[in-house]
């Protein structure tokens, strides 16, 4: 398996950490998940200071903690939230966000690039959410970044993979980097197929938060993620157009 | 000192970064801006506030 950054994950699963009924059921979600890791984020702290209750409940998660720079639309937004994330969180991880386009959620690709340089040159490690294009896959590459990941679709459009085609292109250009589908996954199967692509982890949220049940999806997207990977370990046959036999034809009983 | 915290005009005592915080009853892990610049822990002692600085006091939320 792949090193983010030279950790190793102790799965394959990056889970969010929003939207979810209580936070109960988000401690269920993690343990029936067995996520690595958990995507957080810096708000305004109110008066009761309930950032410090959900940090002390994140923390006895016991897993991988990566902050994120979720709503920021400028370069310099992106990059004081992260400074500000470091300290709080105490990573020098970033889930590096910078949207463009509101209704889609887009990133803005060109603002992520700049952000990102001025980031790893500062000590960040930073996992950008990016598109699926390949150009701006090198140019993330050239400002530093040791891992990409793109969107499968939409955040929280749970769509799946609208792109499989520029997601395969991506795992071939790039097979040595870790590679990270984030965003867009709606169900198991979505999770399973980004595996089977050989991407090395999955990142979701709203799959499992908004769940009727959250810990049971949250269980049902953990053995999806573990049979994508076994699948594509296990080298898959191609699909062809033709049908072709399974079972032998030489020996079949002459019975006209 | 008219400022304005977290998005809402304050009339504070404070004269530095560090006493607004507690004067305001902030503690645990926040990070701190003022006016968009982000003002690490060790120099809140020593950052004096002006009239009308817009401070952002943040804390670990739920993410995505």
């Amino acid at each position: 398996m792949k090193t983010f950054y030279g950790t190793e994950l102790p799965n394959p699963l990056m889970l969010g950490t929003a939207q979810y009924p209580s936070p109960a059921i988000l401690e269920q979600a993690f343990r029936e998940s067995g996520a690595g890791v958990a995507t957080v984020s810096l708000r305004r702290e109110g008066a009761g200071g309930a950032g410090q209750t959900f940090w002390a409940m994140i923390r006895d998660l016991g897993v991988l903690i990566l902050p994120n720079t979720a709503g920021c639309h400028t370069v310099k937004e992106a990059v004081t939230t992260a400074q500000m994330a470091r300290e709080v969180f105490g990573t020098p991880w970033i889930k590096l966000e910078l949207i463009g386009h509101t209704d889609s959620l887009q990133p803005d690709v060109f603002q992520l690039v700049e952000a990102a340089r001025i980031l790893t040159e500062d000590g960040f490690q930073v996992f950008p959410y990016t598109t699926d294009d390949l150009i701006v896959g090198e140019r993330l590459l050239g400002a530093g970044c040791e891992v990409l990941m793109p969107w499968g679709a939409p955040i929280g459009s749970g769509r799946g993979l609208n792109n499989e085609y520029a997601l395969r292109a991506m795992r071939a250009e790039f097979p040595d980097v870790p590679l990270v589908v984030d965003a867009g996954i709606g169900l198991p199967s979505h999770a399973a197929h980004a595996m089977e692509l050989g991407y090395d982890a999955v990142l979701l949220n709203t799959a499992v938060a908004r769940a009727g049940d959250p810990a049971a999806m949250a269980r049902a997207m953990a053995l999806a993620i573990d049979a994508g990977r076994l699948a594509h370990e296990a080298d898959p046959i191609e699909a062809r157009d033709m049908a072709e036999p399974s079972t032998p034809v030489i020996g079949k009983a002459f019975l006209s | 000192m008219k400022i304005v915290l977290n998005g809402e005009a304050r009339e504070v005592q404070s004269e530095t970064l560090s006493e607004l915080l507690e004067e305001c009853g902030f503690s645990g892990r926040v990070a701190t801006a003022v006016n968009e610049q982000f003002v690490p822990s060790s120099l809140r002692i020593g950052h004096r506030l002006a009239q009308g600085d817009r401070i952002e006091v943040v804390a670990p939320m739920q993410g995505g």
